[in-house]
Parts: C-alpha cells; structure tokens; sequence
C-alpha cells in the first residue's frame, strides 16, 4: 500500500477511460453493446468492491442495492410517469437510505454473520419485490419502452436505447465510479478503511470509530451500487426481480475476486472476463454454472488476490 | 374470543401441526451447518446442495430397487451419508484444507461447490422434478382434515437423529474430539487431539446429516437440481437466531421458525411468513449480536 | 434435392377448402375470421423463392436448456429441431433450407435479453423465436423492440396481448391465458359446480387466471369462494387447502415449477375421497408421468389440455404426423423412454410457430432484414392458419393488432390415470376483442 504513484495511477486511469471511450469507435456492433453492458455491472462490482476490497467486509446480498436503485428509478418512471434524471436522483436516494438502514443493523455482526444476515436481507428485498406485486409486476418485472421520455439536454433530444447514448451513458458511469474509488483510497476516509481491513481492534484502539466508518462504506458501496441499478433499468429497459437474486448478489463478489480484490480496475477485468467467458462457451456447453463454480474454487486456492493483485504482485506494485 | 376459537379450532391444529413437522425437519438441515460452524469455524453454503444430492440419490436408489419403496428408502438411508459425506471428506482434503479454513475463502469455494454441484447434477440427473414414493404411506383422518402419515414419521425420525447426534457429541470419542476442537483448536491439538481428521469428519458428517434430511424429505417433496437453495436459506435463518455453533440454539430457533411459519402460513400468508422471519433475525441480532445462545466469537 | 420436388403438402389448401374442413359452423360467427390466412401458396410468390438465394435462413432459438425452465426447455428444443427437418425435407423456407441456432437463456431474463443481442449482431440470425417462459420475454422483449428483429415467442402469456410489448413481438401459435380461461369457464361453471376456489401461484401468470377468472365467473351468474395465491418458493401446500371454504363446489388450480406433484399429493391427502370437484391447468403436470407415486388422487378430476397427450384424444392426420416427426408415443411420451413424459399441450407451439414463419417469409417475399417491415405487415395481415400438418393443434384464428392467435381447447378428465378428452371447446369460445393494436406502432 506504501508503494503508491499518484502520477503514474493517474496516467493508467486516463488511459483506461480514454481507451473504453475510443473503442467505441472501433467496437462490431455486438461488442459495442456488450462493453456497454460490461461497464454498467462493472460499476455495480466496483461498489461492491468498496466494501469488500477496501473495508474487508464481504456482501452476499448486494444485489439488494442493485435492484433498489433500478426498481426505485423504474416504478417512478412506470408508474409516476417521471423522466429518466429525476427518476435515477430517486433511485439513488432510495439506495442510500436502505444502505444505511442495513448497515445500522448488519454492521452489529461482522465476519460470516454478517455475510449471512447480508444474504439474508438481499433475500428479504427479493421477497418482497414478489410481494408487492402491484408496483413491481411480481416476477416478470415490467418494461420501460414506452414510458420512458428521451432525455432532453437543451435543444438536442437522446432517447435512452439508442446505441451511441447507452455505450457513452455507461462510459460515464463507469468513469465516475472509477474517480469514487480513487478518491477515496487516497482520502483519509479511505485510509481509516483500509486500516480497517487490516486490523479492525487496532485501529479501534487508536481512537477511531469504526462502526461509523463502517457504515459509510456500505453506504457509499450501496449507493453505487443502487446507481448501477438505476442507470441498467434505463439503459436496458427492463425492471424485473432476476436482478434481486441471490445469485446477481455473487455474481459481483465472482467479477471482484476474479479481477482482484481491492483493485481498482479488478472490477472491469473480471466482468468482462467472466462475461465473454460465459457468452464464448454457450456456444459448446451450457454447462456455465460448472465453469463459473471451477472459477471460483480454482481461485481461492491458486489466487486469491485475482488478476490485478497478481500483476500488483509480480510487476506494477504502485497499482492502485 | 371463544366464538373464534371454535370457529378456527381447525387452523390451529393445523397450524400446530404443520409448524411442528417444519420444525423437525428444519432443525435437522440446520444441524449440520450449525455442526461444522461449531467445531470448523467455517459456513458451508453448498450445505443446500448437500441435501439435494440426498435426494436425488433417494430416487436413484428407489429406481435402482425396481421401484420398491422400503428397500430403496432403506438403502438411501446407508447410500446418501455415505457418498455425500464421502464427497465432503474430499472437498474437505483437496479445497478447505488448501485454504487453511479461512472463513471468507471458505464461502467462496463452497459457492463454487454449489455451482458444480447444481450442474452435475443437471448434466447427468435432468432438470425433471422427479418423484419418489414413500417408504410407509398412510393417510390420517383428523375431524377436519386428512394429513400424510409420512410427514408424521419424517418429524419422529428427525427428532430421532437429533438425539443420536446429540449422543455421539456427549458420549463418544469423536464428540469429545469435536468439543474440544470447538472450544480452542491449537490447545485441543497440543493435547493430542488430530484436528486435522476432526475437520475432515466433522465436514462429512455436516454433509452426511444433511443427505440424511434429504432422503427423509424426498418423498413429501420431489427431487430437483434447484431444491437446495430454500432449505440453505431456512437453514441461515435458524443458525443465526439459535446463536452460530450452538446446538441446542439450532433447536430451539428451528421450532421459533418453524411454528411461527406454521402459523403466520395458515393465517395469513406464507410470503409474508418468510419476510417476517427475515425481521425477526434483525430484531435478535439487534438485542444480541450472536444469537440467542451464541457465544462470543473468541 | 429430393425434398425440392415433394410440394408442401400440409399448407396448400385454398379457401373454400379451410372454410369447408374446418371452420365453417364453428367460427363462422366471429367475425373476420371467415377467410384465413389466404393465399397460403400462391405459385407465383413460391416460384420467385426456388430462384433466389440458396443460403438458409438462420432462426436464433432462445431455449430454457437451464434454470426452471429446462424441462420445458428439453422439449421445445425437440420439437424445433423436428419442425425445422421437416420443413426442410419439403422445400424448406421459401425454397431455403433453415437453419437452427441455439443459445440458452438460463430461464433467466438477463441473459435472455443477451441473448438476444447476440443472436441479432452477432449470429446474424433472421428472427428470434422460442420463448417460453413470460418473465424472459418480457426482458428479452425492449431489446428485440430496438433492434427491430422480429421475435416469436411461445410463452402463452398474456403479456403479447396486454400491449405491455412493441411490434416485433408475435405469439401467433399459442393461445393466451386470458382466451384458454374465457374458452373453458362456461363449461366448468355449467358442469362441476358454481361455487369455485382458485389456486394459482403468486406472480403474473398466476395473476392473469384470479383476474379472468374472476371476470367469467361473473359473467356466468357463478361465484369465487376463495382466491388462494401460492408463492413460487412453496414446498408445501397443506396448509393453504385448509383455507379451502367449506362450500367451494370446484377447486380451479394452476401451479407450475417442481412443487406441482406436491401440490397434488397434499390435495389428496387433505380431501381424502370426500372431494369437491377438481378443474387444473395441464401445466401443473407437464412433463409428468400420470401413473407417478401419489398421483391416484386425481382419477375422476378435470384437466385443461391445449393438446391432448395421448392419441386418441384427438386423431387426425396433421396430429399423427407431429406426434411421430417430434418422436412422441401414444402415451405422450418419448418413444425411446417411456418415463421421459412430453410438455404436449406447450410444444405444440414450437412447430406450428417454425410454420408460421415460413408462411409470413413465402408470402411476403422475405430475402433478408431489409425485408422485415414487409414481413411484419405480411404478418399483421394473417387472419389465422389452418389445421393441418402445419397446425396440428387445430387452427387458429390471429389477430394482426394483438399479436396474438386464439386457437381450441380441450378438456380432458383423468380416468385410470390417463386423459380422456370429454370436450372440445370452439375458437369463439375463447374470444374476446383485441385491447392494443400494435400497428398503430412505427415500424
């Protein structure tokens, strides 16, 4: 950790963005909207890592912010009939205050209990997206298609499906979560965190109040994670209870382990990764699960720092 | 008051019952996982999938037998622990112990046992629901209402289970092992204890109670790839009121759950009944942060 | 070439011979519905396709190979790979053979939407068809919508019909929730009872039978009891038939997923012998053996079919000829397994759907996606198939603004564990006027 390069993060970072900008240029059609998509879960993953790459807290039910942020901006679309920034403000909003209600309770156990009480909510919010199924359509969820107003921004109107607007859409989001999360592992803040994870007594001891700072954490990991939400219930128009699962709640915990924990970019390489894997197999097997499963038990055991940590490892150890 | 009580004499009962049988077959699920977090430190979250291979292995022995009930119940009865325990021993040898029993890694890899698992057995079972028929059938005639019989002995063989293991922790050799274990490892080892095997057996017999509950359960059920999520999630729910590790909290949480569920089910409606008992988790870990009769984590 | 000189038997029928055969007395009273589909095989139109392109037309296939939907999954997947030999042993498409492209959904809206996506930029496909399950059409559906492919799905959900999706969604092959009930509740209000208990499970398509079951009850002077929703997380059911009130007449049940059989075996050990009358939708057994461990109970209930399983329910040629291409016994099930039971009153949709769309690339002179607005008002403009080879499940009447076809209905009552069709309900019977109009919607 001590080995840090401001300048040099800040070149890599720029480089990144620059590079996902430009590749939209280039990108086949397909691909065009699978890094689209990528971007978008791969800022739900960078939220999620915020609180286990960085506080040391692993979440199973994250995907209880995920569908909060997306059903909150997609019910006051669908239903309130309001447009698409107002209604990802709400959806936002929504995460924020669900994240914090959370942390005030789960925040009281720590270690397995508290992956087990985090499941458990995520499990309660998917329950109840199927019981109040007059605002959320139950399992089959609902689509945005037709109440969802293009976005007007002075005299020039985008709708949100458009292919240009949802890839560069998702650039920024995934370019703003990017920014949070450096910010933040410079920030004070992010420093108490960090020596959080590390050894929680200790820095107890040395006069912090790590609960609070705990629950900061979740809150802003919820909150990014919400806006995720948000942002994919627009740019996909599709709100439906899949995305309250247990497994989208591992699915974020996959990309994060796979592309290193406590990275910034790990995130990104592991959704893509896991994504293309996923979508380049179907064509052979369906048998996914059993890939995804092998991923997972290979990597605890060969390397459990992910690709990131590796090439922090081995090469690059100012990586951020 | 007693106007209504007459006129819902039956839900009670039923209530009664019904929650009462939950709570057994709960309890039992529960055990394992409350077993190895007790003594190992570490959650299985493929302990659903345990269960539904039991299953599964259920209706192959039951097919394997020519379709004879007794037989294939009783040779699933042997099977199931055996093979699904036996299959815990290696995960155990070749994944936990690599990862040193590290809680976190522990979830993971389980994680990705539960994936492997699932598809297996998709690849190979099918993603029929498949039935198997019980081993003793008969139907009971309440004033009111039938209920399958079956239920009734799957309640008595479970509480039966509970106390054979509940035996084995106090009087055999193993148990002794195990508490010792649980209690502190390093001191348990200094003393000769070989925690090394405990873990291993300990993770088997998680497994094998597990595959045991599932056998019983089958053929009040049907066996399919997806039926292990539900029972791993009932099953956190009770580990987590009675108090991570503690036994008898497993107990006394399942028979909260299970008869709450059995009368919130019946009088008002199910969805709600799991969504309160999600509440209810809060509510304890709010007054008490380990669980009704855990222990602070040393 | 051998397949090239066998003409297509199934669809060459003119006018007066659809009116004459099949139609005429039972639908005469719809309106609209006199003329189908006409024009099936203009020579002309036939002769322009054997000169053009030989490449095939590719159909990317959204199958349930995992997730809740795989057992319906394993079957649709049958069925389409039946269908499109068939159609290619007999002149294929337009004179172009078709080709197949499978991708699994998971049965999880998610990846359907991917799924989607990549059958459109990236296999290239022609159209996207095959869906069944309603919650992965309703979030493969916007991205279908953008991409401006046509999407066939076979889900017999309500949602097509509702408006709720875009124009490049048709179910032409299936009949919705809300037409199967409308068919079927004057015959089980006028023949089991008038005082009727709903159970069905606690989401959408459970939704769609307590709200038009509701709705025909009414309308035919009949009363609900009790409205019993059932979460999809249920493993056990006893305690919801304790709610059953005491002077419930019939007991309407719909359940899908792994809990069904359950469902069933604690009916019966409720009840015992001293039953009310049983109505339930096939869904609740498809894929199920009716000789299954505890399944006696049902002898004597009633169920909805939209095909019956076994042969003699309903004998015709077009029938004989499906049943044996998909490799189905008399029994319903496999004919390599006599266990592996078929989704027959579902499947069906499969087949009849590949035919559909051949019928919509002939006559509207489909090359390629250049030509999709053709084929799309091509298919606005079918007013419904014939019952045949290609339509063995009887014909169908469509609705160019719904998107939706209506189609018969049978019911079947369980005796010695086996269906026995007792009725046969007419297309009218499950009509009601379309509420969207999909048209209006630029292309």
């Amino acid at each position: 950790m001590n080995r840090r390069s401001p300048k040099k993060t800040a070149v890599l970072m720029a480089g990144v963005l620059l590079l996902l900008f430009v590749l939209q240029f280039i990108l086949p059609a397909y691909h065009h909207s699978t890094f689209s998509k990528i971007m978008v879960l791969a800022s739900y993953a960078m939220g999620f890592n915020i609180l286990l790459g960085y506080t040391g807290l692993m979440s199973l039910g994250h995907a209880m912010f995920f569908s909060t942020g997306m059903y909150a901006t997609g019910i006051s679309v669908y239903h309130f009939g309001y447009t698409g920034i107002p209604a990802l403000g709400i959806g936002v909003l929504c995460t924020v205050l669900v994240s914090m209600l959370l942390g005030l309770v789960a925040l009281r156990t720590s270690g397995v209990s508290f992956l087990i009480v985090t499941l458990m909510f995520g499990q309660a919010v998917f329950l109840s997206i199927l019981y109040f199924d007059q605002f959320t359509l139950g399992q089959d969820g609902f689509t945005l298609t037709k109440e969802l107003e293009p976005l007007v921004l002075g005299n020039a109107s985008y709708s949100y499906t458009d292919p240009t607007f949802k890839y560069n859409a998702a650039w920024f989001l995934f370019a703003l979560s990017l920014v949070i999360t450096n910010i933040l592992i410079i920030s004070p803040i992010g420093r108490v965190l960090i020596a959080i994870r590390e050894n929680e007594e200790r820095t107890q001891m040395l006069g912090y109040n790590t609960y609070l700072y705990k629950l900061f954490a979740m809150t802003l990991s919820g909150a990014l994670s919400g806006l995720a939400g948000s942002v994919h219930a627009l740019l996909f128009s599709y709100v439906g209870a899949t995305f309250a699962e247990i497994h989208h709640s591992i699915a974020p915990l996959l990309w994060t382990l796979l592309g290193g924990v406590g990275t910034t970019l790990g995130p990104l390489l592991g959704t893509g990764i896991m994504h293309y894997l996923i979508d380049f197999t179907s064509g052979w097997t369906s048998a996914y699960l059993l890939i995804v499963g092998a991923i997972l038990v290979l990597l605890v055991i060969g390397a459990p720092q992910g690709l990131m940590g590796l090439v922090r490892q081995k090469r690059l150890p100012w990586l951020p | 008051m007693l106007v209504w009580f007459e006129d819902n004499v039956a839900l009670l009962f039923l209530a009664l019952l019904d929650g009462t049988v939950t709570a057994f077959v709960l309890a039992l699920i529960a055990l394992g996982l409350s077993l190895v977090f007790g003594v190992m430190r570490v959650v299985n979250v493929a302990h659903g999938e345990f269960f539904m291979l039991g299953a599964v292995l259920a209706w192959a022995c039951f097919h394997f037998t020519g379709n004879m009930p007794l037989l294939g119940f009783l040779l699933a009865l042997i099977v199931a622990p055996v093979l699904v325990g036996g299959l815990a021993m290696l995960s155990d040898r070749f994944i936990l112990h690599r990862i040193q029993y590290n809680p976190e890694s522990t979830i993971v890899a389980t994680i990705g046992l539960l994936y492997i698992i699932q598809q297996l057995v998709l690849s190979f079972f099918g993603p029929e629901a498949r039935p198997v028929e019980a081993p003793i059938y008969f139907r009971v005639q309440f004033p009111w209402f039938g209920y399958s019989g079956y239920k009734l002995i799957v309640a008595v063989l479970s509480g039966f289970l509970l106390l054979v293991t509940w035996f084995l922790m106090v009087r055999s050799k193993l148990g002794l092992y195990m508490r010792a274990t649980q209690q502190d490892a390093e001191i348990a080892q200094t003393f000769g204890v070989p925690t090394r095997s405990v873990y291993s057996k300990v993770f088997a017999i998680g497994a094998g109670l597990a595959a045991l509950a599932g056998v019983l359960v089958v053929p009040i059920r049907q066996a399919d790839y997806l039926m292990g999520l539900e029972p791993l999630l009932l099953s956190f729910i009770v580990v987590i009121i009675g108090g991570l590790g503690s036994l008898r909290g497993t107990l006394v949480a399942a028979f909260i759950v299970g008869i709450s569920d059995g009368f919130i089910s019946v009088f008002y409606e199910p969805t709600l009944a799991k969504m309160l008992a999600t509440v209810l988790v809060a509510a304890v870990l709010i007054v008490k942060p380990t669980g009704l009769f855990g222990e602070e984590p040393g | 070439m051998e397949g090239k000189e066998k003409k297509p038997e199934q669809s060459v029928k003119n006018k007066s011979q659809i009116s004459r055969r099949s139609l005429f007395g039972t639908t005469a009273a719809v309106a609209g519905a006199g003329v189908l589909a006409s024009n099936l095989t203009d020579p002309i139109v036939r002769s322009a396709y054997a000169a053009g392109s030989d490449a095939p037309i590719r159909i990317g296939f959204q199958v349930h190979r995992t997730g809740i939907g795989a057992t319906y999954g394993k079957w649709y997947e049958r069925t389409t790979n039946a269908a499109a030999k068939y159609i290619n042993e007999h002149g294929g498409m337009g004179g172009r053979p078709v080709e197949i492209v499978p991708e699994d959904d998971g049965t999880d809206p998610k990846r359907g939407a991917d799924v989607v996506e990549k059958f459109a930029t990236q296999h290239k496909v022609d159209f996207v068809y095959g869906t069944l399950f309603s919650h992965v059409v309703m979030g493969s559906s916007p991205r279908a919508g953008e991409l401006k492919i046509p999407y066939f799905v076979v889900s017999e959900g309500y949602h097509v019909a509702s408006g709720a999706l875009n124009r490049y969604v048709f179910q032409p092959c299936i009949t919705d929730v809300r037409s199967q009930i409308s068919a079927m509740s004057g015959w089980i209000f006028n023949n089991l009872g008038k005082k009727m208990t709903l159970i069905y499970p606690d989401y959408a398509f459970g939704y769609n039978h307590r709200d038009y079951a509701s709705a025909a009850a009414e309308k035919h002077g009949a009363k609900i009891s009790a409205k019993l929703a059932i979460p999809p997380t249920a493993s056990s059911f006893t305690r919801y038939f304790a709610k059953i009130p005491k002077d419930t007449e019939v007991i309407y049940h719909v359940m899908v997923g792994p809990g069904v059989l359950t469902f069933v075996r604690e009916m019966g050990e409720h009840f015992g012998s001293n039953r009310p009358e049983i109505f339930g939708f096939i869904d609740s057994l498809e894929g199920v053996a009716l000789d299954s461990p505890g399944l006696d109970f049902l002898n004597g209930t009633y169920f909805w079919e939209a095909m019956p399983r076994y042969a003699d329910g309903y004998p015709t040629h077009g029938e004989k000829v499906y049943r044996n291409a998909v490799g189905v016994d008399a029994n319903g099930a496999s004919k390599s397994d006599s266990k592996d039971v078929s989704t027959y009153s579902h499947m069906f949709g499969c087949w009849e759907t590949l035919f559909a769309i051949k019928e919509a690339v002939e006559q509207s002179g489909y090359r390629d996606k250049r030509d999709y607005a053709n084929l799309i008002e091509t298919f606005e403009g079918f007013q419904g198939f014939n019952e045949g080879i290609a339509h063995p499940q009887g014909s169908k009447m469509f609705s160019g603004k719904s998107h939706q076809c209506y189609g018969q209905q049978f019911i079947s009552k369980v005796e010695n564990s086996k269906f026995d069709v007792v009725h046969r309900t007419s297309i009218e019977d499950g009509y009601y006027e379309p509420e969207t109009d999909y048209t209006k919607l630029p292309l």
